[in-house]
């Protein structure tokens, strides 16, 4: 039973990939479809960005993390490297929870 | 020439060693997922077939933590496919990016998942006639591929892991890591409604939904502007 579940929802996450990849070229070409297609990960990586900010599972809370994003906002803002906003964030949001500022 | 080819050196490098880093990143969270598995009554080779076929961290604790509350597999199975669907939306957009063919198209399928997407994507497009989108996509997803595995294997085996990721502010880190490359693909006002539209809708929803629902609803607003705008410009 448990071996069904874990092959029957890799098959199908496999598939949901598969799918995006095999639309043909002159569906995509369509204007409309191609401008739906462009923002798609826009709005669908914000959510996510936006969930992982402020959600803990169905509730929504403001903990350490709002913070740290603040802090990645504005290191944004100037420019700052990925790799330096990534830590700048985590070392945000640690220090918060480190000194009980912060859940 | 030369010019050409130093700035494509430092360019490579840098989008090399953000690859990495994402998958340092993620992968902490890998450890937590073989601990997850194995904890709920996964086997060390189930939890492993999770990471190596499903490769969608999001699916996976879905349906992990769906069979450890009680649910059938079919629930479990049907809720970890609502939250790989959005993958289907990035390889549509990926897959003329990468122009892969043949097996390379199968594993570019496999690795497109938010973080190797968002990295293709923050990219320019035409910078070094599309070698950086499609090389950040490769090796953000095999670093993660490869590091979220291993990761997996760490937590599977060994329970007690490296205490946890919160302490450490890795989910901060990785909203954050999101957050700096959706910033580069906001390019216009329409881009900067759509992501606002997204990021509320799925807040909106979160109290009410299940989990997953939320982020897949934010597809939405790119269908409703995407139609309306480009209705208004025919």
């Amino acid at each position: 039973m448990m071996w069904f579940a874990v092959l029957a929802g890799a098959a199908g996450c496999y598939a949901l990939k598969f799918v995006g990849s095999v639309i043909p070229a002159h569906i995509l070409e369509q204007p409309t479809v191609k401008k739906i297609v462009l923002l798609l990960p826009i709005s669908l990586l914000s959510a996510l960005v936006a969930v992982q900010t402020f959600a803990t599972s169905q509730s929504l809370v403001v903990d350490a993390r709002v913070p740290a994003l603040a802090a990645a906002t504005v290191a944004l803002r100037f420019k700052t490297p990925f790799i330096l906003v990534v830590l700048i964030a985590a070392a945000t949001a640690a220090a918060l929870r480190y000194f009980g500022l912060a859940v | 020439m030369n010019a050409v080819l130093t700035d494509w050196n430092i360019a490579r490098r840098q989008i090399v060693g953000n690859a990495v880093s994402i998958g340092f990143a993620v992968a902490m969270y890998g450890v937590s997922f073989g601990a997850l598995g194995t904890t709920t009554g996964l086997t060390i080779p189930q939890t492993m077939a999770l990471s190596l076929l499903m490769f969608t961290g999001a699916s996976q604790f879905t349906i992990v933590s769906t069979l450890a509350s009680g649910g059938t597999a079919l629930t479990a199975v049907i809720a970890s496919w609502l939250m790989g669907t959005r993958n289907a939306a990035y390889s549509m957009r990926m897959t003329p990016i990468l122009k892969a063919s043949g097996a390379g198209r199968l594993v570019a399928v496999q690795l497109t998942i938010d973080e190797s997407t968002a990295m293709g994507l923050a990219q320019d497009e035409t910078a070094f006639e599309g070698r950086a989108s499609r090389l950040a996509f490769w090796s953000t997803g095999l670093s993660v591929y490869l590091l979220w595995n291993l990761a997996t294997f760490i937590g599977a085996i060994s329970v007690s892991a490296i205490g946890d990721p919160k302490s450490f502010g890795l989910d901060a880190a990785i909203a954050a890591g999101l957050f700096a490359l959706v910033w580069p693909q906001i390019k216009s006002r329409t881009d900067l409604s759509v992501a606002f539209g997204g990021a509320l809708i799925a807040l909106a929803l979160t109290p009410i939904v299940p989990p997953g629902i939320p982020v897949l609803a934010a597809a939405l607003v790119s269908v409703i502007v995407g139609w309306a705008t480009s209705r208004r410009l025919s």
